[in-house]
């Protein structure tokens, strides 16, 4: 018997299957023409960006090893292509599913209900799950700025290449790009509290004693996202980085 | 209690429908139908068209009843359909906003009145098992768990009213549909046909148009008969699943 991460969540016996591990593309695209499928899509790709914004604060967080170490960190990173381009593609196809699946969805949704209420008045749901479709897109032209602001450093005061930590340093020492910082992820957080637990109950995992664990996971993942983010701009603004 | 209604009224599918507003002497042993049913009693007795409401068991079992009150499926109770719901909780004064469930699934037939077919008809495409006719098996021929038979009968509370569908921002059938697959797929004589029908299930509901899910809960909220979000972690994972199981 094989056994597979698949097989331990959907089956009690996973038996190997004649037709092999993947899908063929006409039940691909069947999966995918239904809602459940294009949901899927975004809480498997909001899992892949929701380890890469993980791992990208750890790697920012070495700022505070002082400049020799993130600036090390940088070369490694650059001297790897096949890393750095593969983590690249990869993000940037979950990306474009991400925001292709969720708008979808959300088209969909909009349609479901085309007279609306005089009165509505939410009874459980969180304000960060009512609006991802808010959060999601500005943190989607962040990212765009954040792209020209430090990896091409088009809208750069200061650029240099390979160089992160005076990046930081001269890039966030602008008030209003630190706010703008700021902003943007404080709504990541938004989108994660909610996100980081929905991705799993949209995968089927969804259990009465550890999905109050998920939540709490969720919550303080994305409290330490925000405030480990945020620490950067604000410490280099206050000279405790420089 | 002296009350003040705004109610949606719409003469017919076709007609564009407006909020009409009210005044109601109402006395806190009232059901809410009961207080409705004195409205419109006053209504019939000025020659005017009563409020289209509806209704049946009026015990809470039926799933008959249902409409928004101030914005609130089934009004502010906890488990409770607005049939149950008693006039003690509200108080002299109150101003009460009722409108119909508002789904592109569920068209307004009159008033607060509104067609959930599409309910039956997901039932339909996959809400049942096959078993053989003639005579009838042991009752206990097929040994349940306790878990597992009370896993179904918390999926089988479901009363199909809808609130599910009207409180939810996306208007998704969600925890109706997963109700429902949860209900048999559970069961040891739901398995033979579990895959099936959670594909067909979900199909018809995408078909009559329901939005889809994004995991923020007021359906389980309003529910009246708290069936919970695992029913939607349960379809999705079913669904999952029988999309593996079809891959070729
Ligand atoms: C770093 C960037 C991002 C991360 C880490 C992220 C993460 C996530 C996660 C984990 C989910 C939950 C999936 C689920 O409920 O199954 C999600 C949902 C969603 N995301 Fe993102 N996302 C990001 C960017 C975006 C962008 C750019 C958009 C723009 C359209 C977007 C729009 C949405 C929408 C609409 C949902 C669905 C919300 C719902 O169903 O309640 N996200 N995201
Ligand atoms: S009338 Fe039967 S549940 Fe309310």
């Amino acid at each position: 018997m094989t056994s597979s991460l698949f097989g331990l969540l959907y089956t009690e016996k996973f038996h190997p299957h004649p037709e092999g591990p993947f899908m063929s593309p006409a039940a691909a695209a069947q999966f995918y023409a239904a809602p459940i499928g294009k949901k899927v899509i975004v809480a498997v790709t909001g899992f892949i960006l929701f380890g890469f914004v993980l791992g990208h604060l750890l790697g920012n967080l070495q700022v505070y090893a002082g400049p020799d170490k993130i600036n090390a960190y940088a070369e490694f990173l650059h001297h790897n292509l096949g890393l750095l381009w593969g983590a690249r593609l990869v993000l940037l196809a979950s990306v474009a599913l991400h925001i292709t699946a969720s708008l979808q969805l959300n088209a969909l949704n909009n349609r479901a209900r085309p007279v609306g209420y005089q009165r509505r008045e939410a009874v459980e749901s969180s304000y960060a799950s009512r609006t991802m479709i808010w959060s999601g897109p500005i943190i989607g032209a962040f990212v765009v700025y954040h792209l020209l602001h430090f990896t091409f450093g088009a809208v750069h005061p200061d650029f240099k290449d390979l160089n992160p930590y005076h990046n930081m340093v001269a890039g966030f020492r602008q008030l209003p790009v630190s706010l703008a910082y700021v902003v943007a992820m404080v709504l990541l957080g938004q989108h994660l509290y909610h996100g980081a637990w929905s991705m799993f109950q949209t995968l089927g995992v969804s259990h009465p004693r550890y999905t109050p664990l998920l939540k709490r996971f969720a919550a303080v993942a994305a409290a330490l996202l925000v405030a480990g983010n945020i620490s950067i701009p604000i410490s280099i603004l206050l000279g405790m980085v420089s | 209690m002296k009350l003040t209604l705004h109610v949606w009224r719409q003469k017919s599918p076709g007609d564009r429908g407006r909020m009409a507003r009210y005044e109601v002497q109402a006395n806190p042993h009232m059901s809410f139908l009961e207080m409705l049913d004195v409205l419109n009693e006053e209504l019939l007795a000025k020659g005017e068209d009563p409020i289209a409401f509806d209704h049946d068991c009026r015990e809470g079992i039926c799933g008959s009843c249902g409409f928004m009150i101030n914005g609130v499926a089934h009004g502010p109770n906890k488990a409770t359909t607005v049939c149950q719901l008693h006039m003690r909780h509200y108080r002299d004064g109150d101003v009460l906003y009722l409108e119909p469930w508002r789904a592109r699934a569920f068209p307004v037939i009159k008033d607060l009145v509104v067609d959930r077919c599409a309910f039956d008809r997901i039932i339909a495409a996959g809400g049942y098992i096959s078993a053989a006719t003639g005579s009838a098996p042991d009752g206990n021929a097929v040994p349940v768990p306790k878990d597992t038979a009370d896993a179904s009968m918390d999926a089988a509370a479901c009363i199909g009213c809808g609130a599910c569908v009207a409180a939810c921002p996306n208007a998704s059938a969600s925890l109706f549909t997963g109700a429902k697959i949860t209900h048999l797929g559970v069961l040891p004589q739901g398995q033979p046909e579990r895959y099936d029908r959670a594909l067909r299930m979900v199909a018809q509901a995408q078909q009559e148009l329901f939005g889809s899910c994004t995991n923020i809960g007021e359906c389980e909220a309003v529910c009246p008969k708290e069936i919970k979000l695992e029913v939607i972690a349960r379809m999705n994972r079913d669904f999952i699943k029988a999309s593996w199981l079809r891959r070729k």
